[in-house]
């Protein structure tokens, strides 16, 4: 510990208590220097960033209730849901989720590269099987008919399952990324930091999708 | 110095630990929650008025689930600027929600 902070600079770690986080989300931990002590600011913004998307979800959330009856008598949501699939996208996002958080934690002990990489690719396997299952459903609701211009409700309701499936697109390129970043600089101070962060809105896409499923998908069982 | 910083990073096990069990922990009351989600749903023991309320709760309860393990929020730890900034974010949230259904709902109750 002495090492480091003489290595690092001694003057940037008064405030800091290590037995609390410097920001919400997963720490590098005062074991990893600068990294962390940086890390406080940019997950800061990161955190704004987030809240500011979850304003917009919740503003095609709204949209989504009020439109609820305006089917324009097109199809409904019984007649898109398919829960047998959105059970297993549930489950396919629930676990890409928790390997993305075991690779930050097996990067914040250090516990290789390798591990950190394959962990990573682990997460975005699973994150492209929901892809791959919500795109099959968009495609089987164009073939009943049920395309955004049908209706209010099928505009929102496409609007909104599509904003998130869009999320988790960027996220997978974002995986990609991330891969690409530790293989040509290794896990450095800002590859780690950014990592972080992709995890923290890769956890945020599984708070959306709770909010998804039970206003818009499970109600489809009930009619 | 990568030396160093190896033996520095091998400290702190109990700490990894309890890392690793708040993902795992997290998930588990995920997937149970989801369960009971679909139960809830598909099942309807109390007739659709309980089980729209069964869906609320837990979601909600899930959503704190998702929070606590996976984000690691944690109300009573956070500093002043990310608990203001949380509660910024659910004040624009409940004004604009309210409003929106308020009014769109409204609007559209009158067309129809």
């Amino acid at each position: 510990m002495t090492s480091m902070t003489s290595m690092t600079s001694t003057v940037a770690d008064p405030g800091v208590d290590a037995s609390r986080p410097l920001h919400p989300g997963l720490n590098l931990g005062p074991a990893h220097g600068a990294a962390h002590r940086d890390a406080e600011m940019v997950v800061f913004g990161f955190w704004v960033f987030l809240m500011s998307d979850l304003v917009t979800f919740a503003m095609f959330f709204a949209i989504y209730a009020t439109a609820i009856d305006a089917t324009a008598g097109g199809p409904g949501n019984a007649a898109i849901t398919d829960l047998a699939s959105i059970a297993m996208q549930t489950g396919a996002l629930l676990a890409s989720s928790l390997v993305f958080g075991l690779g930050t934690v097996a990067m914040k002990y250090n516990e290789g590269r390798a591990k950190v990489v394959g962990l990573l690719l682990a997460s975005l396997a699973l994150g492209l099987v929901f892809l791959g299952l919500e795109i099959r459903d968009f495609m089987h609701a164009a073939e009943i008919g049920a395309v955004p211009m049908r209706s209010g409700y099928l505009s929102a309701y496409w609007a909104l399952v599509g904003l998130h499936g869009l999320h988790v697109a960027v996220g997978s390129l974002l995986i990609v990324a991330m891969v690409a970043q530790i293989g040509v600089f290794g896990l450095r101070a800002d590859v780690k930091s950014r990592i972080l962060r992709l995890g923290l809105y890769w956890h945020f896409l599984d708070v959306i999708w709770v909010g998804i499923i039970t206003v818009i998908f499970l109600p489809g069982a009930f009619a | 110095m990568s030396t160093n910083t190896d033996t520095v990073l091998k400290l702190g096990e109990a700490e990894h630990r309890r890392e690793l069990r708040s993902y795992y922990w997290g998930f588990a009351g995920a997937v149970v929650l989801t369960a009971f989600s679909f139960l809830a749903a598909l099942w309807q023991p109390f007739g659709p008025f309980v089980a729209y309320c069964g869906l609320g709760a837990f979601a909600v309860a899930q959503i704190i689930v998702h929070f606590r393990c996976f984000l690691h929020l944690d109300l009573t730890r956070q500093k002043r600027e990310d608990l203001q900034l949380l509660l910024f974010t659910f004040l624009i949230i409940a004004i604009m929600i309210a409003g929106t259904v308020w009014i769109l709902g409204s609007l559209m109750d009158r067309m129809m």
